[in-house]
């Protein structure tokens, strides 16, 4: 075949889509410092029996207050002379946990009703008003009901901020869905006999879900925020259990007088939630597939 | 091998009804050519469209289109999906946009294959590489893995040929493929629809408005004009004795060396391709026509064989007319 065509030259991305997304990551130092960050995190969290020196519960109140720093408390203790690094290790992991789980929630409920709404427009008009009803639902009156139905816990925190963060999800994968839906390579796949779980599954989906995956990441630290408010309330995790919030909540009256009970676990949140977001903004630039030539 | 018999195809929407295809028919063999010309808004493209029914659900389809014994006009959705793609291919306008960015090039083409034929993942990808190399892309099996953005224009509708006759279709619909690429670029895209026509016996229905083009490739030629045939037949009979004004216009307003010399300038139709409501008992061109008359708005010519090809004309051009002048039929000034 002749042509006067000049070929493209043929650009060898020969190692499979998630190397080269790893790649791309590793080049970006604002989200290999959230990675790092999260890592630190996740490894400290999961461990957190191993590595830490005392349980999260032990009270010892011969050592109350000791500030940071001192032997054998690295971060001090609080006013019951519960070893703060302890605590915080296991903070973590309960904001962690409701943190995955709300989005996973979110993500689970969200994406299938986002995509059916964007794609068949007599169930959008239903999809739309629930998720305006939920929108319109205050998330502390939710929490604060579902706590006294099932009682506050972890799990009933992870739920109530799932729930909440559903609408935001669905629109989020209802807009892309309609923005994608007249593609033309959608327009391609149906003049190639494709069918609506196809084109759905296969075309729209997958170009979606970089704009999922931003959201999940914006998502996640406020489950976080979301988790340490309701704990702060008591409508979480309760205490003796640690958690970020109760920290924070616990530390209040001792505030001017132990202030790191009070600094540590709020920095903590802070630093968890902001990894989460600087690790999603560089995954969602290195899974566009053009991200590589700006 | 296709016949399509007194499609109409209109739309009803908030300004009422349109009727934008109006009793086409036209049959296609296999292993020919079929262009289907006229210049923007008289129909061409939801003709083929209604072939398998791809338009919005609001479209209301009438006629019939037989493909091997069966009427596509009438069939079930279900029946379209598996025509759509294996029997009936389509390659679009716009490759620049018709592919899916985030997959390459190989799960495409793969897919495209696995659509419709029941082939173990490694046989398809083995056709993908043939289908490829088939549409003259070098390099086929290192491209495999190459994502749509690193292509060019010319090169992405290659691919989208290749996926379109990916199940051995019968019949590929090639609405304006050239129309978004560079003149150079167009020849190469040519090439390879005539060179499958002949490979595979694929009939093609070329849809375009560049006479260029017809000329270049198609064997037969339907000429349309606000939703009706006006003019079909062979394409060097056509093209050397047309016989409806509205062809001759467009045949005019082609440039080229011979019509530069007679008059330093383009002929043009003024005016635009009307928008019917209805289904008029006139001639839809009356209005742009040279020629018309009375009669021509208020009887609709029918489709007649007038020496050589058909033509639905009251007042079709003569021989003599076409010998002698060599050029359109001169259009008063106050046109």
């Amino acid at each position: 075949m002749t042509t006067g065509e000049v070929a493209t030259p043929v650009v060898t991305t020969a190692d499979p889509r998630q190397r080269r997304v790893a790649r791309r990551l590793l080049k970006s130092p604002l989200a290999m410092a959230g990675f790092v960050v999260l890592s630190v995190a996740i490894v400290g969290a999961v461990f957190a029996p191993l590595i830490a020196p005392y349980g999260p519960s032990d009270a010892n109140f011969g050592d109350a207050f000791i500030p940071p720093g001192a032997e054998g408390y690295l971060l001090g203790t609080d006013s019951l002379g519960r070893d703060m690094f302890s605590r915080i290790l296991y903070g973590t992991r309960a904001s962690l946990i409701v943190g995955v789980l709300s989005v996973l929630l979110a993500l689970a409920v969200g994406v299938p009703f986002g995509l059916l709404a964007g794609y068949f427009s007599p169930i959008d008009s239903v999809v739309s008003r629930l998720t305006d009803l939920v929108l319109a639902f205050p998330f502390l009156i939710l929490a604060v009901g579902l706590a006294a139905i099932r009682g506050a816990s972890l799990t009933n925190a992870a739920i109530a901020i799932g729930i909440v963060q559903v609408p935001a999800m669905v629109r989020v994968t209802r807009s892309e869905t309609l923005r994608l839906k007249g593609r033309d390579y959608v327009a391609s796949a149906i003049s190639d006999g494709a069918g609506d779980a196809w084109v759905l599954l296969r075309h729209i989906l997958p170009n979606a879900i970089s704009a999922v995956i931003v959201q999940a990441t914006i998502a996640i630290p406020g489950a976080i925020l979301g988790e340490a408010v309701l704990s702060f309330l008591g409508l979480g995790i309760q205490p003796p259990s640690p958690s970020l919030g109760t920290m924070l909540t616990e530390a209040q009256q001792y505030a001017a007088q132990a202030p790191w009970t009070a600094v540590l676990p709020g920095v903590a949140i802070m630093l968890l939630a902001l990894a989460f977001n600087l690790f999603g903004d560089g995954l969602r630039d290195a899974l566009d597939p053009k991200g590589g030539r700006r | 091998m296709l016949s399509v018999r007194d499609l109409t195809v209109s739309f009803t929407g908030e300004e009422g009804v349109v009727c934008a295809v109006d009793r086409v028919s036209f049959d296609v063999r296999a292993g020919e050519v079929l262009s289907v010309v006229g210049e923007s808004g008289c129909g061409k493209s939801v003709t083929a469209m209604a072939l398998t029914r791809l338009l919005p659900p609001y479209a209301r389809v009438t006629g019939s289109a037989v493909l091997d014994g069966v009427d596509l006009a009438a069939a079930s959705p279900r029946t379209l999906r598996h025509v759509r793609g294996k029997d009936v291919a389509y390659v679009f306008q716009e490759p620049m946009s018709s592919l899916n960015p985030v997959f390459t090039l190989g799960r495409q083409v793969t897919e495209a294959v696995l659509a419709h034929e029941q082939v173990s993942r490694s046989t398809a990808e083995q056709r993908a590489v043939e289908l490829l190399d088939l549409v003259g892309i070098p390099g086929a099996r290192d491209r495999l893995r190459v994502y749509p953005h690193q292509l060019s224009g010319g090169m992405r509708q290659r691919v989208m040929i290749a996926m379109a006759v990916a199940c051995n279709p019968r019949v590929l619909v090639a609405d304006e493929p050239t129309t978004a690429l560079d003149v150079t670029v167009q020849a190469g895209i040519l090439d390879v629809l005539r060179d499958l026509r002949t490979r595979l016996g694929t009939a093609v229905v070329l849809i375009t408005h560049d006479l260029g083009v017809v000329a270049d490739v198609a064997d037969r030629v339907v000429v349309m004009y606000a939703g009706r045939i006006v003019e079909r037949g062979e394409v060097r009979e056509l093209f050397r004795r047309p016989r409806h004004p509205y062809t001759k216009g467009l045949l005019g307003a082609v440039p080229n060396a011979e019509a530069r010399e007679r008059s330093g300038r383009l002929l043009e139709i003024p005016g635009l391709v009307p928008v019917l409501s209805e289904q008029p008992d006139a001639c839809t061109f009356a209005d742009r026509c040279p020629r018309a008359s009375a009669r021509c708005t208020e009887h609709e010519p029918p489709l007649e064989n007038v020496a050589g090809h058909e033509v639905a004309c009251w007042h079709p051009h003569t021989d003599d007319e076409n010998a002698t002048a060599g050029r359109p039929a001169e259009r008063s000034s106050d046109a």
